[in-house]
């Protein structure tokens, strides 16, 4: 009898080219996506004289040197113009398909791998990237890696790994109305801390999770990394099938029902053993946001900043005073009543269609009270959000619609706030200058994140939503 | 690579937690090549105040901790980006070794790469650390063959994965490996693209 495994292992298994003495496996890798970052793995290959081994599987996004605002050729600046040509000469010397700045596709790469049926169920993808994880949504092994790594991958498509432990995150229940992945994600960092499942590769499981999109599930996957982890994934079910379906590079026809056939085998088997287990009530989950400087820094809306004084780990109280003092906090003090200067909807963890509407929700008929931006995560979110009409709510409310790539998440682009403002922002990373120097970031979803635009303040988004209901 | 053994150096101490990469270098920093090098960039932002002087109490701007190729820091040192620009900072900085309670798995995969050794201790070891190097103690020795540090007359015990231990030891590099097993690779290829003819992209 085979030994039961977990949806994980029956991915890793099929991966395996070989084996090494010391017990590090070469793994096959069917997905690599490269961005503007991957220069430095290009320049290797280049010292190296050497070429690309399977360009057909290798995939350029260009997202995160992209300006937002205006994409004339001529009033993007040359730094940026350098970076983004880099990229696009390197995809055309290797014979790399390429979705530059100018296709009609573009986008943020863990947004349009899952929009192009790139991402596939049972697949290895990775990519220079730590939110890489994202893809983890359709039961794909995707993990985010170093230059070194992508080097490797450009030249041998396949990559040494030890294989991490095994971590299932189990949330049952219905979430209460007003929350989110973003909510689930936060609220298991806050618990496990941010280093919690570092050297595990997690398996989102239960009712919760069966319940969520493919939006949803990407959302959570993608913050996966901020726990630590290797990766995240949830087993596909026919909320995945049915989103691969008619995109433009999944399989079609004979194929697909062959590729249906195996991806309806990548589940856990019953009795998989997990090195450990965490379990989440759905009920339980409130809108949270981060009030520190790492995304474990997290609480419930409702709650108070922390006080470091009452807090007996000498360690944890340092790390409080630190985070307090950069993000201008009193201990004790009520989130709620924390002033936001700007907010930024967008990145690769919410700038999907179903983040968008939810942020629409929330600003229809309402006006901001600070200024905003909304980064969609590709140009065909953006044609669908205009279709819909959803461009129109936020430009009456007073923010920002711009054009999609990774922006003031991560400030690249020049996208960035000012030293000392205070931004209400769906990215993943409210670590000390993510956002600019200074800058000082609280994560939370895009329905809060409108909330936030519409008082000026941390708000409840379902004080908003009670409002509307009246 | 350079191969790892044994290191004794200048220490300094970082006591933070979750000195993540952005810290260690900031994105703006990353359109640099690998040529140009990265050690100017290091701890940019938190060593160099807003008229880029050097903030005195940084631990790193210390005259004690010129020098250094140890750093002890507190846990989840290196969380977040994938940069490998923040080993390249810390290497042309001088560093050679990290020493923390927890470190980020993609960053510690990035220091063993380039020859940079994340050295794992107890919370409790990390502290004493931290404290033994504030006190007059300004430098260490990493044994990577017996897993200990030593600072003055104490001694510690750090761990590191045994597949990442014996590649720094000898130096070696993957892909010098992986080019060797072309045939393994092509056969997996072959037999693979009968099993799963969906996974091509034309």
């Amino acid at each position: 009898m085979t030994e039961p495994r977990t949806l994980f292992d029956k991915i890793w298994d099929a991966h395996v080219v070989t084996r090494r003495e010391d017990g590090s496996e070469l793994l096959f890798i069917d997905r690599h996506l490269v961005h503007e970052g991957s220069f430095l793995a290009f320049d290797k290959l280049k010292e190296k004289r050497a070429k690309v081994r399977r360009p057909d599987l290798t995939v350029g996004v260009a997202d995160h040197y992209v300006p937002t605002r205006n994409r004339d050729s001529n009033a993007i600046a040359p730094e940026l113009a350098r970076m983004i040509r880099q990229l696009d000469e390197n995809c055309r010397s290797n014979g790399i398909r390429l979705f530059g700045l100018t296709d009609p596709r573009q986008g943020i790469v863990h947004v349009i791998g899952p929009e192009q049926g790139l991402t596939l169920p049972g697949l290895t993808l990775v990519c220079g990237d730590s939110h890489t994880s994202t893809h983890g949504a359709f039961g794909t092994l995707a993990f985010g890696i170093g230059a070194s790594e992508v080097a490797h991958v450009l030249l041998t498509q396949c990559l040494w790994q030890k294989k991490p432990k095994k971590m299932r995150v189990t949330v049952d229940g219905a979430l209460p109305p007003g929350t989110s992945a973003k909510d689930i994600a936060l609220s298991m960092i806050a618990r496990i801390g941010a280093d919690g499942a570092q050297g595990h590769a997690i398996e989102y499981a239960g009712s919760a999770v069966r319940a969520l999109s493919m939006e949803g599930r990407l959302t959570l996957c993608n913050l996966s990394i901020e726990s630590g982890a290797r990766c995240g994934m949830v087993a596909p079910d026919e909320t995945t099938f049915a989103y691969v379906e008619g995109r433009p590079f999944a399989p079609k026809d004979g194929l697909l029902e062959q590729a249906l056939a195996h991806w309806r085998q990548l589940t856990s088997d019953a009795d998989a053993a997990f090195d450990r287990e965490i379990t989440l009530r759905g009920a339980e989950i409130a809108p949270t946001v981060t009030w520190g400087i790492s995304p474990e820094d997290a609480l419930p809306v409702n709650a108070s900043v922390p006080d470091p004084n009452a807090v007996a780990d000498p360690s944890r109280a340092s790390h409080i005073r630190e985070a307090l003092a950069y993000m201008g906090l009193d201990p004790g003090q009520p989130i709620e009543t924390i002033a936001i200067d700007r907010v930024f909807i967008g990145s690769c963890t919410n700038s999907r269609i179903e983040d968008l509407r939810s942020a629409a929700g929330i600003l229809a008929g309402r006006q901001a009270k600070i200024p905003g931006l909304v980064s969609p995560g590709s140009h065909l979110v953006k044609q669908q959000a205009e279709q819909e009409g959803l461009d129109r709510i936020f430009l009456a409310a007073g923010l920002e619609w711009v054009d999609s790539g990774c922006s003031m998440c991560v400030g690249m682009n020049g996208d960035i706030a000012s030293p000392g403002q205070r931004c209400a922002s769906t990215t993943n990373r409210n670590f000390k200058g993510r956002q600019g120097p200074g800058a000082r970031t609280h994560l939370m979803s895009p329905a809060m994140a409108a909330a936030a635009a519409v008082t000026g303040r941390i708000t409840d988004m379902r004080e908003l939503l009670r409002e509307q209901a009246r | 690579m350079k191969p790892f053994d044994i290191l004794h150096a200048t220490a300094c101490a970082l006591p933070l937690a979750s000195v993540d990469t952005d810290r260690i270098i900031p994105a703006r920093f990353l359109k640099r090549s690998r040529a140009e090098g990265y050690g100017p960039c290091l701890f940019h932002d938190m060593r160099l105040d807003e008229n880029g002087e050097k903030r005195p109490d940084f631990p790193l701007n210390r005259p004690e901790a010129q020098g250094a190729e140890i750093l002890v820091a507190r846990r989840n040192f290196g969380a977040g980006s994938s940069r490998e620009a923040a080993v390249y900072a810390l290497m042309d900085s001088g560093f050679r070794c990290v020493i923390a309670p927890s470190f980020g798995d993609i960053f510690a995969a990035n220091s063993v790469n380039n020859g940079l050794l994340p050295a794992k201790v107890s919370e409790s070891d990390a502290e004493e650390m931290l404290a033994l190097l504030e006190s007059g103690h300004p430098s260490a020795t990493v044994d990577l063959k017996d897993g200990l540090i030593r600072i003055g007359n104490r001694s510690f015990a750090f761990t590191i994965d045994p597949i990442w231990r014996t590649k720094l030891l000898n130096g070696w590099d993957d892909l010098d490996l992986t080019t060797s097993l072309t045939h393994e690779v092509t056969e997996f290829e072959t037999e693979d693209a009968t099993a799963r003819p969906w996974l091509t992209l034309g």
